[in-house]
């Protein structure tokens, strides 16, 4: 026997929650718990009383599942509000890395040409390196990266991914 | 606000919150605690034996009295003991407030003696928890949990309190109203779905109320909306294991339980139903059957306070999240005001009584004296005995609970108190006491099995020291009886570590405990034996032997739909393919 896994489309929820401890593993372990899967995950405090936290998790699942992450997601204690930004029409997403590229003589000139194309930033430099700021969605993220591993990539570090629904309107 | 220690803030809470009774076992961690309710004899604490016990105790006086059920134990081995009840009551929705200590705030992490990481363990088998480093914050969260346990869909709250919080002092902290910052759930059900539910009842031709612990939960008042609803529109009702109660068994409209070894009748008319009513009921696994087959006719409104139990399962066509009772109470003045008298059933109700007349509970037993007592004839010759008596019945876990929950009828919310969701043996006799301590003067009967009764045996000391008069009917078949079944129609009768070796001897153990005991070796002593266990006061302790390789029919089969239930043993085919073999 087999064990069947299901596919399921790409869906950004924002999540605001109390700014306590604990709250990130209760958010997390209820993930892992319910077999659903987090592909990207970032969370900061949000409020100026320090109180509250916004999560930004990337998962997928069928519509069932999501519908099922998000009412699983509410009903916990501490959250506050769930919003599914792939729902309510167009958000934005970024996402920072900083990429660390060692090398010499063309590779070196390169990256840096190639860094311009991708409206980077050079944040360090050093005669034998430089540590590029590039900020965007994960596919340009990712897109950048992979052009970089032949210019001599020797580190990446990235955020995951922050989001927000286009308009005037909160969550 | 008062200034007083952590410890009396927790007992000053506890008093001003109506709590009258707190099951625990004391330990280093919260002898601040044991000495504040020393000072305290408006709280009755009981000491049980093993802090496991306490909780399922808790949750037996929850389930039996409404009010939420809670547990004082100490750190390190006592809340990991503890997590098995708090898991049970989360999985059945039942309000409890597990207080547990912890080591000094300065020890916490550092691997001290008795240290564990409680929230930590017991975040996610919580509906919530709390570490509290401040004193002043005791009042204030002690509030907020008993809230947070007993609103919305109830559930465990754990509060762990390091000991110097106990032993420090503060302000003792009323909170006026307690408006969670953001666990407000919806009580009130949505207008507009209850008049598009009132059409759907209106316009069905074969509905049927599929009911469940939520009624039960949602009050007595919900058991009587429900009661009205289903006289007035004429549908049959089904119920699963942890509704039992909500809806009179004797009513003609009952169709008795549902699900894996519910009657043929109930799950034959889920099957064919074209509008299915779910009150307070989560479409578990165990009253589905196979998904694909579930209900293929039926539209469905789903009526829950979780509206994460909606759509979990199974699709619905209406969702209603609110509570039970005002939902069911909305519906019934909607369905008024409309003015409907309901379709004409009469065709419907012609099916269900051909599905009814396969009487799918006999069973076929001797008659001689001698003969050996078939399990369900001893739930049945308990019930019988009985009527008229309003017992509080409570169940382990296995064959005799699914006997117990076909063959025991009950007229009334409260009486029945078994663990559904976890399927916790050793849940049915702690249970009992903390039934028995929410009411003295009734009659509770834990109906065990003799395996499931060994693991919180312990607890008879507890009610030996209260002088509970509890009774255990034991279905003793020397079997771990579900087990063996399951190993008989899976797995070609390789009985592997089912049977109950080594047992006690149950008569000489009630007698060392100071408990009456009695034995029952077959039908003839079967009714004189009952007379006297409930006859007999103070705690009772029957070995009622019954027949070794009896199995609990009908049944659906893993992987089997509804409609392919086994009524009997002659229906029992073959070995079961590794597809349902992984379906529990």
């Amino acid at each position: 026997m087999k064990i069947k896994t299901e596919a399921g489309e790409r869906h950004v929820l924002a999540i605001t929650v109390d700014n306590e401890a604990g709250v990130l593993a209760k958010i997390t372990g209820l993930f892992t718990a319910r077999g659903y899967n987090i592909e990207s995950l970032t969370v900061a405090d949000i409020s100026s009383d320090h109180a509250l936290s916004r999560i930004t998790i990337v998962t997928s699942g069928s519509p069932a599942i999501i519908d099922q992450i998000i009412a699983q997601l509410d009903r916990l204690v501490p959250v506050h509000s769930v919003t599914d930004l792939a729902d309510g029409g167009a958000h934005v997403e970024r996402e920072i890395a900083l990429v660390k590229v060692a090398g010499s003589g063309d590779k070196r000139i390169e990256a840096l040409r190639m860094a311009d194309v991708f409206r980077a930033k050079v944040v360090d430099t050093t005669l034998t390196s430089f540590i590029f700021e590039i900020t965007g969605t994960s596919d340009k993220v990712d897109r950048f990266i992979a052009l970089m591993r032949e210019c001599g990539l020797v580190e990446v570090g990235r955020t995951g991914v922050v989001a927000i629904a286009r308009g005037a309107e909160a969550v | 606000m008062t200034e007083m220690s952590g410890a009396d803030m927790v007992v000053q809470a506890l008093v001003d919150l109506g709590v009258d009774t707190v099951f625990g076992y004391p330990g280093g961690a919260v002898l601040p605690i044991y000495d504040a309710l020393y000072k305290h004899p408006t709280i009755q604490h009981i000491l049980v034996r093993h802090e496991q016990a306490a909780t399922h105790a808790a949750e037996g006086y929850a389930r039996s009295t409404g009010k939420p059920g809670v547990v004082l134990v100490t750190s390190g081995p006592g809340a990991t003991n503890a997590v098995t009840g708090i898991t049970d009551a989360l999985m059945d929705s039942i309000p409890m407030v597990v207080l547990t200590g912890q080591v000094s705030t300065a020890l916490i992490g550092t691997d001290a003696f008795q240290e564990c990481d409680t929230v930590g363990i017991t975040r996610h088998c919580t509906k919530h928890n709390y570490l509290v480093m401040d004193p002043e914050r005791l009042g204030p969260i002690m509030h907020e949990a008993f809230h947070i346990a007993t609103h919305g869909r109830p559930g465990p709250v754990v509060i762990d309190i390091p000991k110097n919080v106990q032993v420090a002092t503060g302000n003792y902290i009323v909170p006026e109203k307690i408006a969670h910052k953001s666990y407000r759930p919806q009580v009130e059900p949505d207008a507009d779905a209850i008049a598009a539910a009132v059409a759907m009842i209106a316009a069905a031709e074969r509905p049927i109320f599929y009911t469940g612990g939520g009624v039960i939960n949602a009050g007595p008042d919900a058991s009587a909306a429900l009661r009205q609803l289903v006289a007035l529109t004429g549908a049959p009702v089904t119920s699963t294991l942890m509704g039992l109660g909500a809806f009179p068994s004797d009513d003609d409209k009952w169709l008795g339980m549902l699900g894996m070894h519910g009657t043929f009748e109930a799950n034959m008319a889920m099957n064919r139903a074209d509008l299915i009513i779910a009150v307070g009921a989560r479409f578990d696994d165990r009253v589905t059957g196979r998904l694909d087959a579930f209900a293929p006719e039926a539209k469905k409104i789903h009526i829950d306070i979780d509206r994460s139990s909606i759509n979990k399962i199974v699709p619905v066509d209406l969702a209603i999240v609110g509570d039970a009772g005002r939902a069911l109470d909305a519906i019934i003045a909607g369905w008024q005001d409309a003015g409907h008298n309901g379709r004409d059933l009469g065709e419907w109700w012609r099916r269900v009584d051909g599905w009814r007349a396969t009487r799918c509970l006999d069973f076929p037993e001797k008659k001689e004296a001698d003969a050996d007592i078939m399990p369900q004839r001893a739930v049945k010759a308990l019930f019988d005995a009985t009527r008229g008596m309003d017992p509080i019945i409570t169940t382990e876990v296995g064959q005799h609970q699914m006997w117990a929950a076909q063959h025991f009828g009950f007229a009334a919310p409260n009486r029945w108190l078994t663990s559904g969701g976890l399927g916790t043996m050793g849940y049915g006799f702690p249970a009992s006491v903390g039934a028995q301590i929410a009411h003295p003067d009734r009659l509770v009967i834990c109906i065990a099995g003799e395996a499931s009764l060994q693991m919180n045996i312990q607890e008879m000391g507890t009610v030996s020291q209260y002088r509970l008069p509890v009774k255990i009917f034991i279905l003793n078949n020397e079997w771990m009886g579900m087990v063996r079944q399951w190993q008989e129609l899976t797995y070609e009768s390789r009985y592997s570590n089912s049977y109950s070796d080594s047992l006690p001897d149950f008569v000489k153990l009630a007698d060392a405990y100071g408990w009456t005991g009695l034995r029952i070796d077959n039908l003839g002593q079967l009714e004189d034996g009952i007379r006297k266990m409930i006859e007999t006061p103070g705690p009772v302790i029957v070995d009622c032997r019954v027949a070794q390789l009896a199995n609990c029919f009908p049944m659906i089969p893993s992987g089997a739909a509804h409609t392919e239930m086994l009524l009997q043993p002659s229906d029992v085919t073959g070995t079961m393919d590794d597809e349902a073999k992984a379906l529990v």
